[in-house]
């Protein structure tokens, strides 16, 4: 006698310790396996775009620090950035390479957040403090720099608004080897452990070609073995006088996804290194007129976020706010090849897939 | 209390057993909060923070006041339950976990219950409590309780197979299923303890007791990161610390088990240290099991729903099979050498 199954459609969020904030998927499952997921957003959604057109370029910037949240500093660098190329504004180089050292810390800070979380839906508990623990110590780096924790409002259109306080940089050089025992640490902890490896090895596949169709960028598409980094490919700030290294791997699972942004907290450490070297003094802040007014004209600016490819495009009629402003923003495109690679997944690796992406919901809303 | 047991009743032993079960009701209940209080210091020591030490001197009451809490929570009942079966399967989860503790002797003395066929009824009566759990999540009406709840009972069946069978070595080693006379034969050295001879039967039997605690990294019934809560997310108050009391006097009941099975019950690990109090060692080797288990849900992952089933139906059911195979082989040819 066979048995009438039926497919029960299950809610996953907004309100969903897993889903990193107000992110919704539907799915449709039979039994614990997924048959169709579909991904509902919008939930935080301010309408950035829309408001900075009415806002001159200064006060945008603070809107920027509230789209991906957990990695402020590069996304005050891509609109500072756009308007700067615009107005052709020569950035004093110890404003860059104070702009080049808190992103990279922010690069850190904000895989250190997504290893510590995303070991947490794996449902390992402690990996969450330790990242934290270790986090705090760059927050309290960028408190000490601009007085804020999480949205900074530290980048300003012509260079950065604090200049390190006395023995700053010192902090940062010896947060270098700190971090790299803790990483060690880490490693042991986590990397190895047969659960781990077991939970997330071979899920979530894709191949280059799909990643390239979908448009992923950053660690979801540098695992399928595209060598893609803007920093690399389309040097921008300072990153062309130093060496590091961009990671990549085959495997294209989220094994792949995590190793590789493990080794990324490494070469932002060696990119510090370098950056804390040849650290330079002069001025922080480029001669700028009273009333930012870039001349009519449009520019794409990007940068490489710790999620991915991070651009801004800018249209200008010459007036002191924007005609348009967009965001190419990395979570909301990564998002979009889910419901292709749950299909078929259990529930648990709906959450180890939609860990490993690594989004942040006030970016994939904006 | 052992000598009670085998006299014709009186008023007397009644009265005893009374006084002592509600005594021992307390007990239970009091280290339960404790269990839970050390459970999240534990915890905090080894994330590198405090744990609580906020409420009484060093956190002390922190249980304390989270049971009030519960006390005092609203008791709400989603409109589209199952009333009845909702109210009951909190019940029917934590009954079973105390009566299980009856079976344990605690001392060569103190034991509540001299059954012949204990650890039988140690495994029986505990599978029980899954039925609380799989009716709870159902009644709640609620799709993730409900995946939370079947979880569950697939959990129950593939780990307590293999939970009984590795058992079933030390029960062949001893030629008893009485739990007193199985600590008893472990009696001596630490190497007469059931847990080396038994090496592979202890290993097996340690994990899927974890499995059937449903305690990390088998929690998948309440996989937070996944089903929210699983089987009760829709409890609330005493209904939900019901369910909680049940898992930790699990917890508890388990180190125990393991203790008389394994570890020598009362037993000192060399004969000269016989002169400390039995007890004391029974509670040495309880504690540390407790944290063993504190110990695993601080450092590892969870597995995965089919992962689980595939390490207890392809890797411990076959291992404990081996086991009773090469115990059984074993206690024949000493039979034969010893004539």
């Amino acid at each position: 006698m066979a048995i009438r199954t039926e497919e029960l459609l299950l809610n996953v969020g907004p309100q969903h310790p897993s889903t990193h904030g107000v992110f919704r998927i539907v799915v449709k499952i039979d039994g614990e396996i997924i048959k169709e997921a579909t991904p509902v957003i919008g939930y935080l959604h301010r309408g950035t775009e829309k408001l900075a057109e009415d806002l001159n370029y200064t006060q945008i910037i603070p809107y920027t620090d509230r789209l991906d949240y957990v990695s402020a500093m590069t996304n005050n660098y891509v609109l500072v950035s756009a308007v700067e190329r615009l107005m052709q504004i020569e950035v004093p180089e110890r404003a860059e390479f104070l702009r080049v050292i808190v992103m990279e810390l922010q690069r850190i800070a904000s895989h250190l957040v997504w290893w510590g979380t995303y070991l947490l839906d794996i449902g390992a508990m402690s990996p969450f403090l330790f990242a934290f623990r270790d986090r705090e110590i760059i927050i309290d780096l960028f408190n000490e720099l601009c007085g804020a924790r999480l949205t900074y409002f530290y980048m300003r259109v012509g260079g950065v608004k604090w200049d390190a306080p006395d023995g700053w940089i010192e902090k940062v050089r010896d947060f270098i080897p700190y971090m790299r025992e803790r990483l060690k640490v880490y490693d042991d902890l986590v990397s190895g452990n047969e659960i781990f490896l077991a939970r997330i090895k071979g899920i979530g596949r894709y191949d280059a070609q799909t990643a390239i169709d979908y448009g992923l960028t950053g660690a979801n598409l540098r695992c399928t073995g595209v060598k893609r980094d803007v920093r690399k490919d389309h040097p921008y700030s300072v990153y062309d006088r130093f060496e590091f290294d961009i990671p990549t791997r085959t495997e294209g699972d989220c094994y792949a996804r995590y190793l590789v942004r493990i080794e990324e907290i490494k070469q932002s450490l060696r990119i510090l290194e370098q950056a804390v070297e040849m650290f330079p003094e002069g001025p922080i802040m480029a001669k700028l007129p009273r009333v930012l007014r870039p001349p009519e004209g449009e520019v794409y600016s990007r940068v490489e976020s710790p999620r991915g490819e991070l651009g801004c495009y800018l249209v200008s009629k010459g007036k002191d706010s924007p005609y348009r402003l967009k965001f190419r923003r990395p979570s909301f495109v990564n998002l979009q090849i889910l419901p292709k690679i749950l299909v078929g997944e259990s529930i648990t690796n709906l959450i180890t897939i939609l860990g490993a992406t690594d989004i942040v919901l006030g970016e994939v809303d904006a | 209390m052992g000598d009670l047991l085998v006299q014709p009743l009186t008023w007397g032993s009644f009265l005893t057993f009374t006084v002592m079960a509600v005594l021992f009701l307390l007990l239970i209940l009091g280290m339960v909060t404790y269990g839970i209080y050390f459970e999240r210091k534990i915890l905090g020591w080894m994330q590198l923070r405090p744990g609580p030490n906020r409420t009484g001197k060093l956190g002390l009451l922190q249980t304390v006041a989270d049971v009030l809490k519960l006390l005092i929570k609203e008791d709400t009942i989603p409109s589209k339950a199952d009333r009845p079966l909702f109210k009951i399967a909190p019940a029917i989860s934590f009954v079973p976990s105390f009566v299980v503790l009856a079976t344990i002797p605690y001392t060569d003395k103190l034991y509540f219950a001299n059954l012949d066929i204990g650890v039988l009824y140690y495994v029986a009566l505990s599978a029980l409590s899954t039925i609380g759990i799989v009716l709870g999540g159902w009644a709640s009406n609620n799709k993730y309780a409900l995946l939370g709840g079947m979880r569950s009972a697939a959990q129950l069946i593939s780990y307590a197979v293999p939970l009984v069978i590795s058992a079933v070595g030390v029960v062949l080693i001893s030629g008893t299923m009485n739990m007193i006379g199985i600590v008893e034969r472990q009696e001596g050295w630490f190497w007469n303890w059931n847990f080396l001879p038994q090496i592979l039967g202890f290993g097996v039997f340690v994990i899927a007791a974890i499995a059937e605690l449903n305690r990390s990294p088998f929690d998948l019934p309440e996989a937070e990161s996944e089903l929210v809560a699983g089987y009760h997310v829709e409890y609330s108050g005493f209904r939900f610390a019901f369910y909680m009391l049940a898992e930790y006097v699990y917890m508890i009941a388990m180190s125990a088990l393991i203790t008389v099975l394994f570890l020598g019950g009362w037993h000192a690990p060399a004969p000269f240290l016989d002169f400390i109090p039995g007890i004391i060692w029974f509670i040495l080797k309880f504690c540390f099991m407790f944290f063993f288990i504190i110990w695993l849900r601080g450092t590892m992952p969870r597995i995965r729903i089919d992962q689980l089933m595939s390490l207890g139906w392809r890797v411990l059911l076959p291992l404990s099979l081996a086991n009773i195979f090469i115990t059984a082989i074993v206690v024949e040819i000493i039979k034969a050498i010893n004539g």
